[in-house]
């Protein structure tokens, strides 16, 4: 199986909105939503839950009131200022190091996990979907990306899929360096913006980091050609494959707002012309072709 | 002093062109520090002429490792909860971007053989754009995973003169935007009037009530029917501070890297009239 992860690194750059509409041009491929804390995939591919799991975050310490003699050497240990001084657990500040308990001389301090979101595996119009949710304020969206990797390889091992699409967070820390891990594409949509390009920018020396193969989509293409240009030679110049450019639209904000991808929406426009582009380039990347139309 | 941070959970929904607009019109009359906190994708500098600028690494520790002294007993290895040692018959690896760092190894050495050492994870810049305002960001190598140590160090830099401080916060609801908002008197959340919008708006709403902190909604690319975010503020009892209306060219400015805080006049009224 084949893995395509798509990301941008700068947030909202038509991500989420050119997966879908991609997706929805196959018929026979898995889907992953890597996107943990703010995933939004599943309000296009609308999926129907299979199976659900428990993700269990990282540990916390629990102090045993009767046993604590508040000699402060769990305060005094911690690298995270995460203890105060009459021995409360700030659970933000917290990571989870378990520090604090071996080095408590009472043995007062246990390390409990809890529950810090779910895993779901679905099934979706063009196949099968797993994705999550991680607990507001949760740590851990890294581990979480790895869990659904890790499901979405034994799905796609399972059902003999030949691509998988995943959606990717924003960024370049830890959720992507997770989502990056065994991917054999990654497809990065940027847009003519200053901000847009320079995080492109480094979204691609992150791929290169982790020696991940890389092409590129201009979305928003004709808001500002000056720049789409310059992106077009700076690419060229790194050798970098641009796959498609898809116009600057309100097509994908009204197709949004019935919840519907692009390709339902106006299959006719320039925009799903663009992404059947994208579609066609992927699927022969991962030797499967579309679907049938209609 | 009035802390502020921008967030929005969706990311692209014009936290920084907000972040922006509130620093100048803001900075006007008085003293304005905006951090720039989404270390992983820092953009405010882009979009501003920095003076007098200072640049300085940021570094977190690393544990330093005397083979001479090491006895391979493995120690370090079981007590770290994130896997990044990993002790071999005569050497010990230590994954770097796994670390968060602790110092539990060092600690539980028995033979002192580990030693506080550091690395760079990224600068941190500190600069101003006129006598009323301060801009200081950070940036996190490529690479790097945790940009929670270069957002505290971003945030040491607050003088506590300032009239007010604005943090433009990253995207999503994990550590890196906890980190931001968690001591800011108020939270603007940045959304859109799309489904996407709403659903991160949710998300970054249930983490500022998880943190105890109060929070308004600034709509962004407003249409004529706002009703999917309207309904959603009103439910929840939250506050609409303001309207940035959908506007191709103001998007057209923005690519070339210019944010006009007077374009919309009847916006920078609600914002002075809410946060002076």
């Amino acid at each position: 199986m084949k893995e395509v992860l798509v990301i941008s690194g700068k947030g909202g750059t038509g991500k989420t909105s050119i997966t879908a509409a991609v997706a929805e041009l196959f018929d026979n491929i898995l889907l992953a939503d890597c996107d943990v804390d703010a995933p939004d995939l599943h309000m296009l591919l609308k999926p129907r839950i299979i199976e659900t799991d428990i993700f269990m975050g990282g540990k916390f310490p629990i102090i045993d009131r009767d046993l604590c003699i508040k000699c402060g050497t769990c305060r005094e240990v911690c690298g995270f200022g995460a203890i105060s001084e009459d021995i409360v657990v700030d659970p933000l500040a917290c990571e989870g190091c378990a520090v604090c308990s071996w080095n408590c001389p009472q043995e007062a301090i246990t390390m409990i996990q809890k529950e810090a979101g779910r895993r779901y595996y679905s099934e979706v119009g063009p196949g099968h979907m797993v994705h999550a949710l991680l607990k507001p304020g949760e740590e851990n969206s890294g581990k979480l990306v790895a869990e659904v990797k890790k499901k979405a390889n034994a799905i796609g091992e399972e059902k003999s899929y030949k691509l998988l699409i995943t959606d990717g967070p924003p960024g370049i820390g830890c959720p992507v360096i997770a989502s990056l891990s065994g991917v054999d594409l990654a497809v990065v949509v940027t847009e003519p913006t200053k901000s847009g390009i320079h995080d492109m920018e480094r979204v691609l020396a992150t791929a290169k980091h982790f020696k991940t193969p890389v092409k590129v989509v201009i979305n928003k293409a004709d808001l500002n050609e000056e720049n789409t240009q310059a992106l077009r030679e700076g690419l060229a110049e790194k050798d970098i494959e641009v796959m498609a450019e898809v116009p600057y639209s309100r097509k994908f904000t009204e197709a949004l707002r019935e919840a519907k991808t692009i390709v339902e929406y106006a299959p006719e426009s320039e925009e799903s012309r663009a992404v059947r582009k994208i579609a066609e380039a992927i699927g022969e990347f991962a030797g499967i072709g579309l679907k049938e139309k209609g | 002093m009035k802390k502020i941070a921008i967030a929005s959970g969706k990311g692209g929904t014009g936290k920084t062109t907000l972040s922006l607009m509130l620093s100048q019109l803001l900075s006007k009359d008085k003293k304005v520090r905006l951090l720039d906190s989404d270390v992983e994708n820092p953009d405010c500098h882009l979009l501003l002429d920095v003076v007098e600028q200072k640049s300085r690494e940021i570094n977190v520790f690393k544990p330093l490792i005397d083979l001479e002294k090491c006895t391979f007993c493995g120690k370090c290895q079981e007590v770290c909860e994130f896997n990044c040692l990993l002790v071999m018959p005569k050497d010990v690896m230590y994954f770097k971007e796994l670390c968060h760092p602790c110092r539990g190894c060092l600690l539980v050495c028995p033979e002192g053989a580990i030693s506080e050492g550091e690395r760079k994870v990224g600068y941190l810049h500190t600069g101003k754009i006129n006598e009323n305002f301060y801009f200081d960001y950070a940036i996190m190598d490529v690479g790097e995973a945790r940009a929670n140590p270069l957002i505290e160090e971003l945030k040491e830099g607050i003088v506590g003169d300032e009239d007010y401080v604005i943090i433009d916060a990253p995207p999503g609801a994990n550590c890196p935007m906890v980190e931001a908002v968690r001591d800011s008197d108020y939270t603007v959340l940045v959304t859109e009037p799309t489904p996407f919008g709403l659903y991160d708006l949710k998300i970054a709403v249930g983490v500022l009530g998880e943190l105890g902190l109060k929070c308004g909604i600034v709509i962004n690319r407003s249409e004529e029917d706002d009703g999917i975010i309207e309904d959603y503020a009103e439910s929840a009892g939250l506050e609409i501070i303001a309207k940035i209306p959908f506007s191709r060219e103001f998007a057209s400015l923005y690519s070339k890297g210019i944010i006009e805080e007077n374009f919309f006049p009847g916006l920078a009224d609600d914002l002075l009239e809410f946060f002076s």
